[in-house]
């Protein structure tokens, strides 16, 4: 490669964010401004027997009050459950939801205005508990009335393939074990933020903390009724998601709601509490598994049974049920498989997606169960892991099609580099090391709203100034998209980035593509900008060659020129561009992906295909004090097979983030309720790891060189978060001797799993 | 509660204003002076996203009273290398990769600078002592950490 392809390359945003230039949604401001406050509930369940907002309408400064039945449709990111209102109709089911919102000239004035609001609810039982929700209630007791059989479970999905359970049953060689985990939230910094604007020819703007520029775009217009063609959505800097900006939110409809109805910008800005509070986090989960092996350590079937307390409302939760099981597929063949996830309807903040979405806790489960194995069998855990790996080029027993595949290669790695052979089980007591692996999907093969249309569509645009532009709807949300597109440009035109520029994430002016969600922005907006940006280089040749006498295949472009091998032709950009643009000007040329028709014919085949799959295995070091309980991981080996690396800089500092995140969600992170009431809405009591908690991390790219992946990439972004939890745990176990079934790995809990074992 | 006039100086200029008594440095920067570079990240003193310089120590500008600031000097982010030139800080977190989402990076930013000046031989360990008041949640430090170190090796030499 000729270009910056594969080379560390800074974000073409990092000097306007290093030096605070960079625009996010609340540095947004205009004239004549309206700002938003909620009133929320305070109760868990219960029937809105009386609302009075005549006293906050009359309030000075207030413009509008806004309340349930103002915009009484319904929505949700996914059309299968689409079981939330932007606010409260007649019930509300969480404390924290949003059950009226004032607009008013100052935040100050808005907030008062909050205050003068006056409700009576006549509560219900409330759902605390998800295996309550798995029993029959009374049927005004049901948190929705949509939910079968009298019980609040809104999903159940379940796959089996040959019989796991009668395997099992036999299985000389079986571990089977029960996990529980706690919510987690993605504790992104920026707190979500939307700026509605009316304008005069009835159109609106809207500028907002979002992955899924477009997902929102069309759940406004179906809330509010506007035409798709009147609105617009655009996406500014974000500061992080990992999921929590992937959902359509209320206070967006609301806001576009307000501004539609005051005629004048509005803005909407959260608190750290209603952060939390909006949440659409990690699943609290609890789950039983089995997994059995022959005595050469083969795996001969696994089986589980899911129960994720999914909170007030549906989100991502069909998917997520889903991803709970069909991801356990992988990177260990196994023929013998099945598993039931149930995701119940409880009256807590809503659960949704997040980094490396449904999939996290029961690989940490069966990553664990696999240790507990080798154990049993004297095997060594990593040889274990060996026997088992999926091939390349291969189907899984629920048919996904795995293609390109190094996970053989990160083992190795991580097993090299931590000199594992020489140290597992073998440090002193109280220090230990652990080994996992994973694997995740490189984009959803299937969109979320079923349609015709490509999965993502660029336009690459040339014109007299010799400046690229990419116009992708793709959402940086921090992770580099923008920077890739350049990039991709670069390489194709061989130019230097400085001549290429990006418009990206805004519904009006760059074509549609889904959203930063499921790991799919590399994969599939990077083959849709090689193609685009094939075709100018091809256009370019064209003319060229009909200028110059030249066969188009024998131009080269490179280092800013275009010329033959033996530069009898060779022009600067410049000149190449002239003559490209004679006669007709400038010119778009579009590429666009669409995924290959994949997967079996049964139902619920579609969950978790995609084009390609990463994979990866790590390793951590841990150091536990067995008189405090504490447990300090000192360093993490991660090896993460991306297919390619587009920008190391960027793969690697997505996998130090998932080294972060997994830490966290390991050892500290909870999201704790009493009576649905979260008490621990900060980061103060919510405690994601700071920098002195941070290990040593040694980072390694396998690069499998994907068949159908943009110059050979797979996604980054998620996979590697899978293996970090439970080589923590397994490590853990190598230290002091303990199985720790329960996440977050507490001090407490480790002491009185210590004293349980002594 | 009420309004008082006061005279702030920011990055060298010094702004006549009229503030809530009860007004945070933060709102004031963002609100009245438009310094959208300092973040609000969560308003409790818990994240160093509002980190700027008051008399060249960094405090948390969502915790500071505006009234606590008259006839002090504040640098905000805008101002960092009179906001011409790239601070060594600002030059290799853009290098390293010391920033992904960007928006616990002004924060940093204002954090380190004073740190390094003040501790130009840091350690690692130092350094991630140094930082612990700021949470990012992208990048889990190292690139940050890596930066500061080379930042540091620039501003000795």
């Amino acid at each position: 490669m000729s270009g910056s392809i594969g080379k560390p390359t800074p974000f073409i945003d990092a000097v306007q964010k290093v030096t605070g230039q960079a625009m996010y949604a609340d540095d947004y401001r205009m004239p004549n401004m309206l700002y938003v406050s909620f009133f929320r509930s305070t109760e868990s369940h219960a029937k809105i027997s009386k609302l009075d907002i005549s006293e906050a309408e009359s309030y000075p400064g207030v413009c509008a009050v806004a309340i349930g039945k103002d915009i009484p449709i319904s929505f949700g990111v996914l059309p299968i459950s689409p079981d939330e209102n932007a606010i409260a109709v007649e019930k509300v089911r969480y404390k924290g939801e949003i059950v009226a919102a004032v607009a008013a000239e100052t935040i100050k004035a808005a907030r008062e205005a909050v205050e003068k609001i006056k409700v009576v609810y006549e509560p219900i039982k409330a759902f605390f508990d998800p295996k309550d929700s798995l029993e029959v209630c009374a049927p005004e007791e049901q948190i929705h009335s949509h939910t079968k059989n009298g019980k609040n479970i809104h999903k159940t999905a379940e796959l089996r393939f040959n019989e796991p359970e009668k395997e099992l049953e036999i299985a000389k060689n079986k571990q089977s074990g029960f996990f529980k985990f706690a919510g987690v939230t993605h504790a992104f910094t920026e707190p979500h933020s939307t700026l509605a604007i009316w304008n005069r020819d009835d159109t609106l703007t809207v500028i907002s903390a979002t992955q899924v520029p477009f997902y929102l775009h069309k759940n406004i217009s179906k809330v509010l009724g506007i035409p798709l063609h009147k609105i617009q959505v655009k996406k500014p800097t974000l500061g992080g998601g990992f999921g929590g900006k992937s959902d359509p939110f209320p206070h967006e409809i609301i806001t576009a709601y307000l501004a539609k109805k005051t005629k004048r910008p509005v803005k909407c800005t959260f608190s750290r509490e209603e952060v939390f509070i909006t949440h659409h986090g990690r699943h609290p989960t609890e789950l039983s598994m089995s997994v059995s092996c022959d005595d050469d350590g083969i795996i001969t079937a696994l089986d589980t049974d899911i129960i994720i307390d999914g909170g007030a409302y549906g989100s991502f939760g069909v998917v997520t049920s889903y991803y709970n099981g069909v991801l356990l597929q992988g990177p260990y063949k196994i023929n013998k498989f099945g598993f039931r996830t149930r995701r119940t309807y409880t009256n807590k903040h809503q659960c949704g997606a997040m980094r490396g979405h449904g999939a996290v806790n029961p690989r940490y489960a069966v990553e664990v169960l696999l240790d507990m194995m080798a154990q049993s069998l004297n095997m060594d855990p990593c040889d274990l892991r060996n026997k088992n790996f999926l091939p390349e080029n291969t189907l899984t027993v629920g048919e996904f099609r795995i293609t390109s595949n190094g996970v053989r290669e990160c083992l190795e790695a991580v097993r090299r580099k931590s000199d594992w052979d020489n140290r597992y089980g073998k440090l002193p007591f109280g220090r230990g090391l652990g080994v996992a692996c994973g694997f995740f999907i490189s984009g959803s093969a299937l969109p979320i709203i079923w349609n015709r249309y490509p999965q993502t569509v660029v336009h690459a645009k040339l014109d007299f100034d010799g400046r690229i532009v990419m116009f992708s709807g793709a959402s940086d949300i921090g992770q580099g998209s923008d920077t890739l597109l350049v990039q991709i440009a670069a390489e194709e035109l061989g130019i230097s980035m400085e001549y290429v520029q990006v418009e990206t994430a805004d519904t009006k002016i760059t074509p549609v593509d889904l959203g930063s969600y499921s790991s799919r922005v590399t994969f599939m907006v990077g083959n849709a900008a090689k193609t685009a940006t094939t075709k100018v280089r091809e256009e370019m040749a064209k003319a060229i060659s009909k200028e110059k006498d030249v066969t188009a295949e024998n131009l080269i472009f490179n280092n800013c020129r275009i010329h033959t091998k033996d530069k009898s032709i060779d022009l600067s950009w410049e000149e190449g561009v002239e003559i490209a643009l004679a006669g007709r000007g400038a010119f778009v040329e579009s590429g666009y992906y669409i995924s290959p028709k994949l997967g079996g014919d049964f139902k619920g085949s579609g969950a978790g295909l995609s084009p390609a799959y990463s994979f990866g295995a790590f390793i951590s070091e841990v150091d536990v004090n067995p008189n405090t309980g504490a447990v300090i991981v000192t360093k993490v080996w991660g090896a993460h097979d991306c297919g390619k690396a587009l920008n190391p800089l960027s793969v690697e500092g997505q996998i130090e983030g998932s080294i972060h995140m997994g830490l966290g969600q390991a050892i500290s992170e909870e999201m704790r309720y009493h009576n649905g009431q979260q008490i621990n809405a900060n980061f103060f009591d919510y405690r994601i790891p700071s920098s002195l908690d941070t290990p040593d991390m040694d980072i390694t790219i396998i690069e499998s060189n994907d068949a159908e992946g943009p110059y050979g990439a797979k996604e980054a972004g998620e996979g590697p978060i899978h293996p970090v939890l439970p080589s923590i745990g397994n490590a853990i176990y190598d230290a002091v001797g303990i199985r720790m079934m329960e996440l977050p790995i507490t001090p407490e809990k480790v002491l009185s799993k210590m004293k349980e074992n002594a | 509660m009420g309004l008082k006039q006061i005279e702030l100086t920011v990055n060298d200029f010094s702004h006549p204003f009229l503030v809530e008594s009860d007004e945070t440095l933060l709102f004031t920067l963002r609100n009245r002076l438009y310094l959208t570079g300092t973040k609000e990240g969560c308003n409790q003193g818990t994240c160093g996203s509002c980190t700027v310089l008051l008399d060249g120590k960094p405090v948390l500008s969502c915790m500071t009273p505006t009234l606590r600031c008259v006839e002090k000097k504040v640098i905000t982010i805008e101002g960092i290398s009179s906001g011409e030139n790239l601070h060594p800080v600002q030059k290799y977190l853009v290098k390293n990769g010391g920033l992904q989402c960007g928006f616990c990076t002004p924060g940093v930013v204002m954090t380190a600078v004073p740190f390094l000046e003040e501790n130009p031989d840091a350690s690692r360990r130092e350094i991630k002592e140094g930082l612990s008041g700021n949470l990012c949640r992208c990048t889990g430090y190292k690139k940050i950490i890596d930066a500061l170190e080379n930042a540091a090796a620039e501003m000795r030499s």
